[in-house]
């Protein structure tokens, strides 16, 4: 158990450094689409709510299950959605929208 | 403690992880952010699939019902709601994804109870508190921008003694139940505590601190997701989860730093306790240069250039179309126009180019703080658009001001100021602008977008004659 609470504490240190250079070359100009696009990218939280939902815990879990299920679906779908349309009005002078 | 069986899912769950990453790098430049985007949401629909045939999932039909209304609701807030209230749908999302983190914890626990070993427990309560947490600091956050709730700060004594309090209430609940995993009743008294500290710890905050909030927001709800990954074992949850985390974080600090204050500053509310100083104090606001729109129409065509500052009064009046359709006529008339944005502009990260984006601005007239504050001093009228504090020379130079030391634009040394408000209230933060009373100024009271509209008439109607 300590050597996979271990492995997990790497992966995610070295996920955030990589986060860190990443993301400090996003200019100001995107930082709203950089919001929700994270947003939508941490609504993968939804694959735990999926298994939550659907492995047939009782009916406590199920249903606990599927308004997680319904939250991180919103978030997903609308996140990565929401980020396209403000990323297609960012224009250049002169390029056709 | 692992749910993942198959090898095939894992590798779905690193083409994810990679896809992520891809996203996110394509955010460095404009050209290539909708690209990135698309490839993040793949990487989601890999990860969904592959969870959804190969974790061993029995029943089908809740997850339906919670995918389809899922996206029902996800699609309908992303397609038709205005870009004005953008600040509102990212506060919105933040509550959505920080209850799904909470509620997958909460199952968790449930369905595991006593069995569960002290690493899990530690990341499951940490899951639920963050995650309730960032539930109901959403919704606050939600609720003041919405005007729900008073945007102003709200304190009362003992305010700071009572959060800090409740913070390490939690801390040591955590550290009770890893010792013993099968107290239940420390671990949902737990997810209250998160749903209190979310109320508790927004409501001090006024609104022109809401970047730094929304920001803050972002992160936990990233470590909420994190939090959840360690619980589960789930490493495309540790990784999405510590994306969104340092996104967050690092856009917080980068908000503070841009109102030169400090992460506890924000926190534990400052303005809040300078404002009622500087209120209803009449001081200098009467000897402002109050200008009619002839006035202002005269002196914007005759510059040669012209830079304008946008701020949440633009926002509140919706008027970026107006702006940029003045811009428009002046740049017809043979003027240069830019505009300067303020990177706590607004009620959120980046609030005004999106805006003037929606306006079909091109970005490549949106100009960062430091890449335009020289050029005021060469600049023939500068035209402030319900901008305040970020306008004020008080912050350069007034030791006694509650913004001295913030990066502000050097407005004052353009040849001539226009500045755009809806009246000579103080604003937000309830501080006197010095900028308003100097000489170059001209003061244009009224609702920003009819009087733009009444600026474009006036100089299309110059340039006719």
């Amino acid at each position: 158990m300590a050597n996979e609470l271990l492995f997990g504490l790497f992966i995610f240190v070295l996920a955030g450094f990589l986060g860190h250079y990443v993301i400090e070359k996003v200019p100001p100009l995107l930082h709203t689409p950089l919001m929700a696009g994270t947003n939508a990218i941490s609504g993968i939280s939804l694959v735990g709510s999926l298994v939550a939902a659907g492995s047939g815990w009782g009916w406590t879990a199920t249903l606990l299950g599927f308004v997680a299920v319904t939250c991180a679906t919103i978030n997903t779908v609308g996140g990565f959605l929401i980020t396209d349309r403000m990323l297609k009005m960012f224009k250049r002078r002169g390029a056709k929208g | 403690m692992n749910h993942i069986v198959s090898p095939y899912l894992t590798f779905a769950y690193l083409i994810a992880s990679v896809c992520f990453i891809l996203a996110l790098q394509g955010l460095s430049s404009p050209t290539n952010a909708r690209r990135g985007n698309a490839i993040g949401a793949f990487g989601m629909l890999v990860a969904v699939v592959g969870t959804l045939i190969l974790a061993g999932i029995i029943d089908y039909k809740w997850i339906a019902a919670g995918l389809i209304i899922g996206s029902l609701i996800g699609a309908a807030m992303s397609i038709w709601i205005p870009m004005t209230k953008m600040p509102e749908r990212i506060a919105l999302s933040h509550c959505f994804g920080g209850l799904a983190a909470a509620l997958v914890g909460v199952v968790e626990y449930h369905h595991r109870g006593a069995s569960i070993d002290r690493f899990t427990m530690g990341a499951l309560g940490l899951e639920v508190f963050l995650g309730f947490l960032t539930f109901t600091g959403s919704l606050m956050a939600f609720g003041k921008l919405q005007g729900l709730i008073a945007g102003a700060p709200v304190t009362w004594k003992g305010q700071n003694a009572t959060n800090i309090t409740m913070f390490f209430g939690a801390l040591v609940l955590l550290v009770l139940l890893v010792i013993d995993p099968s107290r239940a009743v420390l671990f949902y008294a737990m997810g209250a505590l998160g749903l209190l500290v979310g109320v508790l710890a927004v409501l001090p905050i006024g609104g022109a601190d809401m970047p730094v909030v929304i920001s803050l927001l972002n992160s936990y709800a990233g470590l909420a997701s994190a939090a959840t990954g360690f619980a589960l074992g789930n490493n495309v949850l540790i990784i999405a989860g510590a994306l969104d985390g340092t996104s967050g974080f690092l856009l917080s600090m980068k908000m503070s730093k841009a109102m030169n204050r400090s992460f506890a500053n924000v926190l534990f509310g400052a303005f809040g306790q300078v404002a009622p100083a500087a209120d209803g104090a009449a001081g200098p606001a009467a000897n402002y240069n109050l200008a009619t729109v002839e006035d202002a129409v005269g002196v914007l065509t005759a510059s040669q250039s012209v830079i304008v500052v946008p701020g949440y009064g633009m926002a509140v009046s919706q008027a970026q179309h107006a702006v940029r359709e003045l811009a428009q006529a002046l740049e017809a008339n043979g003027a240069t126009v830019k505009y300067a944005i303020h990177p706590v502009a607004g009620r959120m990260p980046g609030h005004m180019n999106v805006l003037l984006a929606e306006a079909n601005v091109s970005y490549e007239q949106l100009f960062d703080l430091d890449d335009i504050n020289d050029e005021f001093s060469r600049t023939d009228v500068t035209l402030v658009v319900g901008a305040n504090d970020v306008v004020n020379p008080a912050a350069k130079n007034n030791p006694g001001s509650p913004i001295h030391g913030m990066p502000v634009f050097n407005v004052e040394e353009s040849r001539a100021v226009i500045v755009l408000k809806r009246s000579m209230n103080t604003g937000f933060a309830g501080i006197e602008n010095d900028l308003f009373v100097q000489p170059n100024t001209m003061m244009v009271l009224g609702d920003a977008k009819k009087t733009l509209r009444e600026f474009i008439a006036g100089v299309k109607e110059e340039a006719a004659a």
